[in-house]
């Protein structure tokens, strides 16, 4: 199972870090990382691998929105299976 | 790996735009409830509805955390209680919805609808009991819906209950005068109401249906109108149309991953996805701003009838190619203190219920939770019945009346419920007596299905 973290806001120094720290942590493993800047706006997704997690989802979940709460950015993890569905046929 | 675009695209649709799913309904069938003594067949239809909806709300939860989509409401729809009360003649029929009620509190549902009967061709046992106790039902309970419906375009209308619901209605906003006529919120009067609805007040199990199913309602008005914004106004409508198929099929496929999820996870067969539009109060979630997106100045303006027909017709067209079975209402919604921009155009006088019932002939619904004086008659409430189920009957198509009297109050007063439901402005209603139709009684023949014109 695969899901995908995004993170939106103003580039801030070692975002990538605290993020990837937290994967290890949970036992994720990072498959693919794009970042780019859109209208002014810092961007990064990464792919991810879920198989593995350790703990829930959902707490999972809420600590990478933790992290981006700390340094005023948006953070939200989501199943990969819902860009799927909605941009491919 | 998905393209960027396009993962913040979703992102800010359901962030920004109100995506959400609007409802997931689990239905119910109740008939090997059917007892001839209430008592044992309010203890299996409890024993059944916590059974199989015992998981629904927890398994909902979780898609909504692992997917990041908001589930608004978890609800339960049910074979029409009035074939469950045909078998108990003389009983206390209220039983069943308090029974329905108890149900919905033990699995934390926002709603069962299914207090229903089915009368387009006429009463059979317990149909009129049933409809008769319809006040009394929603007065005493909190979480229940209930529905009529009283034509279709093979039967026709029947006017008595017609004639009928006009007092019921009533009786329904009487009950309830207390808690801003509520009652009447919760009652739809159907002309070809659709068997696997999941939208409330008009949801209930039909008896085709399959023992249990999962049928999920989606929103996104506020998708459609920022894509619209977006697109500027120099765009043609040919442009306008494609782009709003496009938006709908998205907010569809999300419908059906859910739908898919919620039926795997529960081990119960996927039913439709109903694609409709429905607006709920908040900024940016109406149906009426699309309409003003596309170019009028208000919602009601000459116009609104063919934008609304543009729009609930790109509607369906994006949204059947993303979904394997679709059904219920699939449209876009109307309900006036359901939709800010209704709203506003209500309290401005922009829109009347004259131009909201030409509107239901090409929309979804119908005249869906409009306000109307408190002193509006019985034989009032039933012409506009009788007039939005022959605009259904004749056009093959579903409508509805979910109007509610404002008890003591009159035009220009406010009813206000907060939440999903709402409030508005008491809109005016034509004062001149239609009674001696209504009185007649009888039934309306159904149209002819040839020489069209």
């Amino acid at each position: 199972m695969r899901a995908v973290i995004t993170v939106v806001g103003k580039d801030t120094v070692g975002i990538l870090a605290k993020v990837s720290t937290l994967c290890a942590e949970k036992n994720v493993n990072i498959i693919d990382v794009t970042q780019t800047v859109m209208q002014d706006l810092f961007c990064m997704i990464m792919l991810c691998e879920i198989d593995k997690l350790s703990g829930s989802f959902a707490s999972f979940a809420d600590a990478a929105k933790a992290i981006g709460a700390e340094q005023g950015l948006s953070v939200h993890v989501m199943h990969e299976e819902i860009f799927n569905s909605m941009h491919r046929i | 790996m998905i393209n960027t675009k396009d993962i913040l695209e979703t992102i800010s649709m359901i962030q920004d735009e109100n995506l959400d799913i609007r409802t997931v309904t689990m239905g119910i069938s109740l008939l090997d409830c059917i007892d001839s003594d209430i008592d044992k067949a309010c203890d299996k239809v409890y024993k059944k509805i916590t059974t199989y909806a015992a998981n629904l709300v927890p398994v909902c939860k979780d898609i909504e955390t692992q997917y990041g989509i908001p589930i608004i409401n978890k609800r339960i729809s049910v074979t029409p209680i009035a074939m469950l009360a045909a078998a108990c003649p003389n009983a206390d029929l209220v039983k069943f919805a308090l029974t329905l009620e108890k149900a919905s509190r033990t699995v934390g549902v926002d709603f069962i609808g299914g207090y229903s009967a089915l009368v387009q061709k006429g009463f059979a046992h317990g149909d009129r009991e049933l409809i008769e106790s319809i006040p009394e039902a929603l007065a005493q309970t909190q979480h229940i819906c209930a529905s009529v419906n009283i034509g279709s375009t093979k039967a026709g209308i029947n006017m008595d209950a017609v004639k009928l619901m006009g007092q019921v209605v009533r009786r329904a906003a009487e009950l309830t005068k207390d808690q801003e006529c509520i009652g009447a919120a919760k009652l739809v009067v159907f002309c070809n109401a659709p068997e696997d609805n999941p939208f409330m007040a008009g949801a209930f199990h039909g008896v085709g249906e399959a023992d249990c199913v999962i049928n999920v309602g989606v929103s996104g008005p506020g998708v459609v109108r920022a894509a619209l914004h977006k697109l500027g106004k120099e765009a043609s409508i040919t442009e306008v149309a494609d782009l709003i198929k496009k938006t709908s099929f998205k907010i569809t496929r999300m419908g059906q991953l859910v739908a898919r999820e919620a039926s795997s996870r529960l081990g119960v067969e996927a039913g439709i996805v109903d694609l409709s539009l429905a607006p709920t109060p908040a900024i940016g979630d109406s149906v009426a701003h699309i309409l003003e997106e596309m170019g009028l100045e208000s919602c009601g303006a000459a116009g609104t009838t063919a934008c609304l027909a543009l729009l609930n017709d790109a509607v369906k067209k994006g949204g059947v190619m993303a979904s394997s079975h679709v059904g219920g209402l699939s449209g876009a919604f109307i309900p006036v203190t359901e939709d800010a921009g209704m709203i506003d155009a209500a309290r401005s006088g922009a829109l009347t219920i004259e131009k909201l019932e030409a509107m239901t002939a090409v929309c979804s619904v119908g005249l869906d939770m409009i306000n109307i004086p408190g002193d509006t008659p019985a034989e009032v409430i039933s012409g506009i019945i009788a007039d939005e189920a022959a605009i259904g009957m004749v056009n093959s198509k579903t409508t509805a009346v979910r109007v509610i009297p404002a008890i003591g109050k009159g035009i220009g007063e406010e009813l206000n419920w907060g939440g999903l439901l709402g409030g508005g402005p008491v809109m005016a209603v034509n004062k001149h007596s239609p009674a001696v139709f209504i009185n007649r009684g009888g039934r309306l023949p159904a149209p002819l299905q040839s020489l069209k014109n």
